[in-house]
């Protein structure tokens, strides 16, 4: 390890996770995600008729995303309302997301998952895709597994594990590298891959690999979350 | 050609014949189409490229301004990418505000260029602290024949490579007139070039005409170029609704160096 983490956490080292379901009563399904200072919560609303009509699929319901930054998750205010970032990272969550739900049941309908970033330290888009599972889980909508997401970074020539704003920013040496990933939690399946940076081939292989293994923690921080409001009812 | 709806029936032979390694017009799974690029689509452009690849065509251009620093950025010229999938390039395309796609091209080539360090932005300052110059990249597709995005790294390539900086006049606006043959400040032997890989069954393909990519299930999308003698991925982004494995990620950096090398001798032909 020749990059030192200002939190001194190792290389692999999650930031502390913090994960609750139900955080919106209003919803049909809700919940919370926190890597260290960044926190996400996300909403579930449907399966409920889907208008316009002309978007209606009879064979399936579909799954709609829709992720954003509050305004003051940022330290530069951030302008309400859509950017093209937060359109790009809405449609790449749905993607995210789609293999691990079944609307077939629910033809015509669709399930709309808000996801909103109230406390920014990176890590918003992955916090955010762990919040939605939990939600959609909560909402009972069927699915086949859990997705996990975390970003895995380089700095200079060091694999880390969950950077931090700071970490992000990083100069020197190879510069920074982000790379984000989303896996179904029990399977070989990778839905999310975004990446910007400098990260040679092989090292790409590296994170695919370690992403395996540091998304059980993910996951169980999930399964509590959710077994501990089935418990509360 | 402006019903793009792939039938059933054309997915699954598809999906039979990528199985078998096979593809319609003979080419391997992961070999492109005919390359050629042109230049000086516009002489009003600081430098501007046209690239076909088999039927696709793109052109960009590139034009430069004086502007302002960002205040994360004082020390650095801007880069601005942008572009409109236009409906003049294909039946699918529609006037009105950028639908996903063309929203998502800019912003492909961005990072890609962006990360892989090409054009040395800290050239780009004309008075320190107070102006820069901001290098926009326009990319526009004139016919739309499937892997978009990889034909337009390259022509981003190129037009970068083919542009001058403008000369300043006194009161520090671009003096059109003066002809300028200084070029930009480019990272020598850098090109960020695009490989996008599309997904059918569990078969991988490069470089998919109209009809493959309508037929494929994902696809995800590698920059990658030379830096310092070694190949640096600088960005990724996967997209559509199928998944890929340990093992389909693995493939696919084993593969791309061997392209990125075949694609940049190509390139260095025409450069």
């Amino acid at each position: 390890m020749v990059v030192k983490r200002s939190d001194g956490r190792k290389a692999h080292d999650l930031r502390p996770m913090k994960a609750k379901v139900g955080v919106v009563p209003n919803a049909d399904g809700s919940a919370m995600f926190s890597f260290g200072n960044t926190v996400a919560i996300a909403a579930v609303y449907g399966p409920r008729q889907l208008h316009p009509q002309h978007m209606q699929d009879p064979t399936t319901g579909i799954l709609r995303c829709q992720y954003d930054l509050l305004s003051f998750s940022v330290s530069d205010r951030k302008k309400p309302g859509p950017s093209r970032r937060s359109q790009e990272i809405s449609k790449v969550t749905e993607w995210a997301l789609l293999p691990v739900v079944d609307l077939k049941s629910f033809p015509n309908t669709v399930v709309d998952v808000q996801i909103y970033i109230l406390q920014a330290d990176a890590g918003t888009r992955t916090a955010g895709i762990n919040a939605a599972a939990l939600a959609l889980a909560h909402a009972g909508i069927p699915m086949k597994d859990l997705v996990c997401s975390v970003a895995l970074g380089k700095l200079d020539k060091d694999i880390v594990v969950d950077l931090d704003k700071d970490e992000e920013d990083f100069e020197g040496g190879e510069g920074p590298t982000d790379f984000a990933i989303a896996k179904v939690a029990n399977g070989d399946e990778f839905t999310l891959l975004q990446l910007d940076g400098k990260i040679q081939p092989d090292k790409v292989k590296e994170v695919i690999k370690i992403v395996g293994e540091v998304s059980k923690q993910i996951y169980d921080v999930q399964k509590k979350a959710l077994k501990e409001a089935v418990e509360e009812q | 050609m402006s019903s793009m709806i792939t039938s059933n029936l054309t997915r699954e032979t598809l999906r039979k014949m990528f199985a078998a390694g096979k593809r319609f017009d003979g080419r391997g799974l992961l070999d492109h189409r005919h390359v050629e690029i042109s230049y000086n689509v516009s002489n009003k452009a600081e430098g501007s490229a046209r690239v076909k690849v088999g039927k696709t065509e793109v052109i960009a251009g590139v034009k430069m301004v004086p502007g302002t620093p960002y205040p994360d950025s004082m020390e650095k010229g801007n880069l601005i990418v942008s572009g409109d999938l236009l409906p003049l390039a294909s039946p699918r395309f529609e006037s009105g505000p950028p639908g996903f796609e063309a929203i998502e091209l800019p912003r492909l080539m961005d990072r890609a260029i962006r990360e892989s360090g090409m054009i040395d932005l800290k050239k780009l300052v004309i008075e320190e602290g107070k102006k820069v110059w901001n290098v926009y990249i326009d990319v526009y597709p004139l016919n739309d024949d499937g892997s978009l995005i990889d034909a337009a790294s390259l022509a981003c390539i190129a037009a970068l490579r083919s542009a001058k900086v403008p000369a300043l006049n006194k009161e520090g606006n671009v003096d059109y007139d003066e002809k300028s043959t200084k070029h930009m400040p480019l990272a020598e032997g850098v090109n960020p070039i695009s490989f996008s890989f599309f997904k059918l069954g569990s078969s991988l393909i490069l470089d998919p005409t109209r009809e493959e990519e309508e037929a494929c299930e994902a696809r995800v999308t590698w920059g990658i170029s030379k830096w310092n003698g070694q190949y640096m991925i600088n960005s990724c982004q996967k997209s559509a609704e199928a998944i890929f494995s340990q093992a389909e990620i693995n493939h696919m950096m084993d593969a791309l160096p061997k392209k990125f090398d075949e694609l940049n001798e190509k390139l260095k032909k025409f450069l």
